[in-house]
């Protein structure tokens, strides 16, 4: 034992002492249990399925049954016929992201270090529209914006809009959803790693001369990047997936991959569908991986 | 004559206790093992899936009916009379006439909404009944093409016609003998309705055709057509000249260009399921495909909105009852059938519901419920209205989902 003895008086044969093995408790792993299991059953199952079905020979009906050929080449297909629809799922997503974190930025920033006793009030404000469904609230996006509304009015009474423009069922409606829809997912990140700058390392910054937007460049941001990282991974994922989004606010001119993979299942060609799936997942994946790298936060994961 | 005595059958008695702890321990192990079937079932399906063909022969059900006064029936949302009465100081909705069923039979009924889309209806109860297990329902309502492909899968009961007196005495002659099921060995009615067009007064003239809804410039971006493919593709059809009762791939390659057109300009605003007349009513479109009972209902408080039959054609379809495979109270079943094909419940039904009734008599049962609606073809449509119906040619289950594909790549939704 090399360490100091804690007690004076100590010493002797008390230093000979090993200190007790490490207690090998099975208290971690019956802890993870629930979680392992809830995982292998509602994650693992559904993906290997999944996986599996999108290798299913594509010439397979109810009544014939589905064949396991690993057919490759739904991939292909799915890859080959909807191209279209994966790239303006990626725009539609990217662009919905950049536009939450345009306006969630500012916000996280002015709850975190500007709003003062309303910080509560205002975080609870950013939460409230959850208190009521994802529908729901598409759904009021599509009165807001009806043809006969008020903002579509004013808008061409600016002339902003033509006389027979709409903004319902057009693109800029669909990403306008996604935006609103998932603003939340990017402000809540922003603001718990902005709360967390110690304000001081700011005020230095100012001490060092460094002007107030140097400070920003400098020190705010790359300190509250895992924010930003973790709240555009949050709004970019589901908004690239949605397919609600298009459904009430879109045409058919703006379908995301999404609604082909619902109409899919529907139309019953699960194997194109599950070929779809994955694929979407994989490419997604991939981009995270890309990005997190990149962007250099282990912290994050 | 001992040893023989021995070898016999065992004492009732005891045959009785081996019988019951072989179950016991049969359901001891079946619960055990049901934690893991959930997965096993996915696992299963890594190796592909069987045929979810079903007969008679593989998938047989038994009809408690005779000790258990129940039944579980799933239909549309909105398709049942409903009354709203004071009860004990509360305001609470009654279903009427499946209330005077209930009081007549005995029987308790388990009503619920729960059929929003034929496909989605379909993907509910697809595993089940590909696999000879039951649903949990006695009886649901389902459009005529997805019947018939029940029918093909053999995922249904054969009924009892001796059960259905009413059925046999009064089912209109026009919903006799549909293709699919010949006999009417497998579905009776609940309603039928007209598939057509629906429009918007206030925002635009009559609207004649299919060919002016897709076509007419002031329409532009506000139509709007239905998700169901055979109620659009057989529009599309008749409006490129071909019969949507027989027709070849070439013209559904041509209809479908059609619609692909019409969606390419922007003239279609969208496809839209069960919540199309939202759009009409709030005014973001001016026109759209639309089912009879659903626009008749509407007119009542808005009276601006209305509905044409297409000079392309009458659609006429039925929403029919089917007992699926496994069901177990198919009598029960039989006798809610026979209970609505009385002509006086039948026009009470379609008096709130206001689809096409499939019931001969209940027009003249009409007149003392509500003689307004006596004279609606709508409800009560003549003869020489249905010989101009149009059915959608019966597809097999490749080429149906082959057009669900195609119809699928243009509509997206």
């Amino acid at each position: 034992m090399t360490a100091p003895a804690p007690f004076p008086g100590g010493g002797g044969a008390d230093d000979q002492q090993q200190p007790p093995p490490p207690r090998r408790s099975r208290t971690g792993y019956l802890l993870l249990l629930p979680g392992t299991l809830w995982l292998l059953l509602f994650f693992i199952v559904p993906l290997v399925t999944l996986v599996s079905t999108s290798l299913y020979d594509p010439a397979g009906t109810l009544e014939t049954g589905y064949q396991l050929t690993f057919a490759f080449g739904n991939y292909v297909d799915a890859i080959d016929d909807y191209a279209t629809e994966f790239t303006r799922s990626l725009l539609y997503g990217g662009l919905a992201t950049l536009f939450a974190l345009l306006l969630g930025y500012p916000l996280a920033y002015a709850i975190a270090f500007r709003a003062g006793r309303w910080k509560y009030v205002m975080l609870l404000l950013v939460i409230a529209p959850f208190f009521t469904s994802f529908l729901i609230r598409t759904l009021s996006w599509k009165m807001l914006l009806a043809d006969q509304g008020v903002i579509v009015e004013v808008l061409r009474f600016l002339h902003i809009l033509g006389d027979d423009g709409r903004l319902l069922a057009t693109a800029p409606a669909v990403v306008l959803g996604l935006t609103y829809n998932f603003l939340p997912f990017m402000v809540l990140p922003l603001y718990a790693s902005l709360d967390k700058i110690d304000v001081r390392l700011i005020e230095a910054a100012g001490d060092l001369y460094a002007s107030p937007p140097q400070a920003f460049r400098r020190v705010t941001l790359p300190l509250s990047m895992p924010g930003v990282v973790a709240g555009t991974l949050l709004t970019f994922i589901p908004a690239a997936g949605d397919y609600i989004n298009v459904e009430l606010l879109g045409t058919p001119q703006q379908t995301m991959i999404g609604n082909r993979i619902q109409s899919l299942f529907g139309a019953g060609s699960y194997p194109a569908a599950a070929a779809l799936s994955v694929t979407l997942m994989l490419l997604i994946l991939a981009m995270v991986m890309l990005y997190i790298r990149r962007a250099g936060t282990d912290e994050l994961l | 004559m001992d040893a023989r005595r021995s070898a016999g059958p065992m004492p009732s008695h005891i045959e009785a206790m081996v019988r019951a702890s072989v179950s016991r321990r049969s359901v001891l192990r079946g619960a055990s093992l049901s934690a893991l079937s959930v997965a096993g079932a996915g696992l299963f399906a890594a190796c592909g899936t069987p045929s979810a063909t079903q007969s008679a022969d593989t998938c047989s059900s038994e009809d408690l009916s005779a000790t258990e006064k129940a039944l579980n029936f799933s239909n549309w949302p909105a398709y049942i009379d409903q009354k709203r009465v004071q009860r004990g100081g509360e305001k609470v909705t009654i279903l009427p006439t499946l209330q005077k069923f209930q009081d007549r039979t005995g029987i308790t009924v388990t009503y619920t909404t729960d059929v929003n889309d034929n496909s989605e209806f379909f993907e509910k109860v697809r595993n089940q009944l590909g696999a000879c297990e039951p649903v949990d329902r006695d009886l649901f309502v389902l459009t005529d093409w997805m019947a018939a492909r029940m029918i093909d899968l053999g995922w249904l009961q054969q009924l009892d016609h001796a059960n259905l007196p009413n059925v046999e005495q009064s089912l209109s002659a026009s919903l006799r003998s549909p293709d699919w099921d010949p006999d009417r060995d497998y579905s009776v009615p609940w309603q039928s309705g007209l598939t057509g067009i629906a429009y918007n007064a206030d925002l635009t003239g009559e609207v004649r055709s299919f060919e002016e809804l897709l076509s007419r410039g002031d329409l532009k971006g506000q139509v709007t057509l239905l998700t169901e493919m055979r109620d659009t593709m057989l529009f599309m059809l008749l409006a490129t000249g071909a019969d949507p009762a027989d027709f070849t791939d070439d013209e559904w390659g041509v209809a479908l260009e059609r619609l692909q057109q019409a969606v390419d300009d922007g003239q279609i605003r969208a496809f839209n399921g069960n919540n199309y007349l939202q759009d009409l009513v709030n005014g973001n479109v001016a026109a759209c495909e639309a089912w009879s009972g659903d626009v008749i209902i509407t007119q009542y408080s808005n009276p601006n909105i209305k509905f044409v039959v297409p000079e392309e054609g009458l659609a006429l379809w039925s929403d029919n009852m089917l007992v699926p495979n496994k069901a177990t109270h198919k009598t029960n079943a039989e006798q809610l059938m026979n209970f609505y094909y009385d002509p006086e419940m039948a026009a009470t039904l379609a008096a709130w519901v206001n689809y096409i009734c499939p019931v001969e008599g209940a027009r003249e049962a009409m007149e003392e419920i509500d003689p307004s609606l006596v004279d609606n073809p709508l409800i009560f449509p003549d003869e020489e209205m249905l010989s101009k119906a149009y059915d959608f040619m019966a597809l097999d289950e490749t080429t149906a989902r082959q057009y669900e594909d195609d119809f699928a790549q243009v509509t997206g939704g």
